[in-house]
């Protein structure tokens, strides 16, 4: 399973799933609500100086994310190349 | 689930804003009810309400609720509960909204329709005003509103709320008979039945019938974010931004802060000429205009400082700036997210305590809250100006001037030790997640002055109201303890020394003689609880000399400075640093946490913290001779 927080700065991926850690199964609600829904195209945009916390692009919208919280968000390729 | 609590509101209708945050509803509220706002609280939750009028053509009036932004109806801060709750009508002692108007940003539809699918499914009578309009043009994105009403089943308007006339549709939409908005559905269906998912199918079904499923780039903020948002010069830039505030607060302010001061001294010497001495004079003069006087000197200060964060607020930087914390906070074991509760705590700790409501995780509000007096707040300056010039000399060391140094390292000793305090809470209480962050970084806009100055004004009102309160009534305690019993008849010493806080001063002597403090500094402090400034003026009381304000403050220099050793002012600017946090911060606490233990605690503390530390230097500073 490749996650979100894997992904490189200014690559796309498409959600694939939200899965939640076993002690805080509220975030995929959360995260679901914010619009990272299957199928959505994601984007890393930036990254803080140490790598933790993320910037994505998702959809139209842009969030801050925590290493932990983007680790909950299952991505696939868009492109062949680009599959890990 | 607490029951229903129905109350009979006068007024007429109510229409209730709602939307994501971001989406501008707030500017659309300002914009539909101008300066007719009430800002207040909800019952029995820190919440910030605000209601608006907005008076229609034909003269009626309607009340105005701008709810807390939410991502959905599925509530994840105190903030967004309140959303759900009035929606619902089972906030208590609030009216169940007569109709909502969907906030909806026009370049955002994707996330934004999903709310409007699930307020829609509440049955209120309902419609959407479509805003940013102008932005999403621009991008390319030609939204038809009678198109997406065809397809919500509910009016659409467009609005670009950030522009005067920008709100004319919705206008000509509240002045329409109620009858005109279709009631959304007959069979409201409950909320949780329906998945995130299928709303967002739904969503999807929409854009693509309107030919609006594609992503448009964000050229200029994705610019702008490629150097906010470096982790190299986006510091620098954060570094820069922050040293310009800090510079603005204190070089800005000083001229109102002088006015301020001087109506204060007319005011006073007016009414001391205008009445015979006695004690109905004393209680005006040095009760009343002097507790009064001593809180309105800081509102400059707050306002710069709230000007500023509403600029960074309103512009869309300030979430980036907790982005580029929130590995610094997280290290003590907090998010980005306390990084503005704690920027306004170098102005007052209460705006900061308050401010602390946006923090979504409870252990981190707490913590924010609890270290925020430890942020060197505007009141300790004069103290700090006192005793610095009285015991640090004028010199300069490898060209820094050696006062300046001297204020600098007790900013940053406070800011080092709130960092302790976090971390060390961070090791008995953080669990093994991290706090979530999930923070919006919102479009780049050009803050608009109408929605600045409200919110000021609203900032001003606030701070002049409820901290004025407290501090006007605890200052009047303290003019009582300082001054009854009164002397007795043929007694030379000051009135301080009989009364009351005399006494108290005295038996605090006890606690303070190990870590330097005379019975004058022991009695100096007791008022010093009301406000840290009060101390000044107190210990000039307690030296007997009668003059006030600046007055005081330029004889007493030399006074001190002749009658306390170096070790002991030291020891004084180290409890400073930490300790007496006034009254009123220890009040908001209290309205903040609702509970006395959390005041507790924060007074248990810090008084601990202060008399080891000052412990610690003046036992050093006497081995270092400076005894």
């Amino acid at each position: 399973m490749f996650t979100l927080d894997h992904a490189t700065l200014q690559s796309t991926w498409r959600i694939a799933a939200v899965h939640a850690p076993a002690a805080a199964p509220e975030w995929a609600d959360w995260l679901r609500e914010l619009g990272f829904l299957p199928g959505e195209p994601v984007r890393v945009m930036a990254r803080a100086a140490g790598g933790d916390p993320i910037v994505v692009r998702v959809g139209t919208s842009t969030f801050a994310l925590r290493c932990a919280e983007a680790a909950c968000i299952e991505v696939i390729a868009l492109t062949r190349e680009q599959a890990p | 689930m607490k029951p229903a609590i129905v109350h009979v509101h006068a007024g007429g209708p109510l229409i209730a804003l709602v939307g994501n945050p971001n989406c501008g509803k707030t500017a659309l509220f300002n914009v539909l009810t101008g300066s007719r706002q009430k800002v207040a609280n909800y019952a029995g939750v820190t919440v910030e309400r605000k209601e608006g009028q907005y008076v229609r053509s034909d003269g009626k009036k309607l009340r105005v609720l701008d709810l807390p932004g939410a991502y959905s109806l599925n509530p994840r801060s105190p903030d967004e509960r309140v959303t759900v709750d009035v929606l619902m009508g089972r906030a208590r002692g609030e009216k169940r909204p007569d109709r909502v108007i969907c906030v909806v940003d026009a370049t955002n539809l994707r996330r934004n329709l999903r709310l409007v699918l699930a307020v829609k499914r509440l049955g209120i009578p309902m419609a959407v005003a479509l805003n940013m309009t102008d932005l999403a043009r621009r991008r390319g994105l030609a939204i038809d509103p009678d198109a997406l009403a065809a397809e919500l089943g509910v009016p659409v308007v467009s609005t670009v709320a950030v522009r005067r006339n920008g709100a004319e549709a919705v206008r000509a939409l509240l002045d329409a008979p109620a009858d005109h908005w279709q009631r959304a559905a007959d069979t409201p269906v409950h909320a949780e039945t329906v998945s995130v998912e299928a709303d967002h199918d739904a969503v999807q079904r929409i854009l693509v019938a309107l030919k609006l499923d594609t992503l448009s780039p964000q050229g200029l903020s994705d610019r702008i974010d490629q150097v906010v948002l470096h982790p190299v010069f986006g510091m620098a830039l954060l570094m820069a931004v922050l040293f310009f505030i800090f510079q603005a607060v204190f070089a800005w302010a000083e001229a109102p802060m002088g006015w301020i001061e001087a109506a204060t001294g007319w005011a006073a010497s007016s009414v001391a000429s205008a009445m015979p001495a006695g004690w109905l004079q004393s209680l005006l003069v040095d009760g009343v205009i002097a507790g009064t006087g001593g809180v309105l000197i800081f509102l400059p200060q707050i306002l710069i400082l709230f000007f500023f964060i509403l600029v960074l607020e309103e512009s869309g930087y300030l979430p980036r700036a907790a982005f580029l914390l929130d590995r610094l906070m997280g290290s003590v074991g907090l998010s980005g997210r306390s990084f503005i509760p704690l920027l306004s705590s170098f102005a007052c700790a209460i705006p900061g305590i308050m401010a602390a409501r946006t923090i979504s995780s409870p252990r981190d509000r707490l913590v924010t809250i609890m270290i925020a007096p430890l942020m060197t707040c505007s009141a300790r300056l004069p103290v700090y100006a006192l005793l610095i010039a009285a015991f640090i000399p004028r010199r300069e060391i490898a060209g820094v001037e050696l006062q300046g140094l001297v204020l600098f390292g007790l900013y940053v000793a406070g800011a080092l030790s709130a960092a302790a305090i976090a971390w060390i809470a961070k090791q008995f209480t953080a669990g093994a997640l991290p706090r979530p962050l999930m923070m919006e970084l919102p479009t780049y806009h050009w803050p608009t002055p109408r929605n600045v100055l409200i919110g000021l004004l609203q900032r001003a009102e606030i701070f002049l109201k409820r901290v004025g309160g407290i501090i006007f009534v605890l200052t009047l305690l303290i003019w009582f303890l300082a001054s009854f019993p009164a002397p007795p008849v043929g007694s030379t010493a000051p009135a301080i020394e009989t009364s009351l806080a005399g006494t108290l001063g005295r038996l605090l002597a006890v606690i303070f003689e190990p870590i330097g403090f005379n019975w004058q500094i022991s009695i100096a402090l007791v008022p010093g609880m009301a406000a840290r400034e009060v101390a000044v003026s107190a210990l000039g009381t307690v030296y007997a000399l009668s003059a006030t304000g600046d007055d005081t403050a330029q004889a007493l220099i030399p006074l001190i400075a002749h009658s306390w050793s170096l070790a002991t002012a030291l020891s004084l600017l180290t409890w400073f640093v930490f300790a007496p946090q006034c009254l009123s911060t220890l009040a908001t606490v209290k309205r903040e946490t609702g509970s006395w233990k959390w005041v507790g605690v924060m007074a248990g503390y810090l008084f601990g913290l202060a008399w080891i530390a000052s412990f610690i230097v003046y036992r050093l500073a006497m081995l270092a001779g400076w005894g």
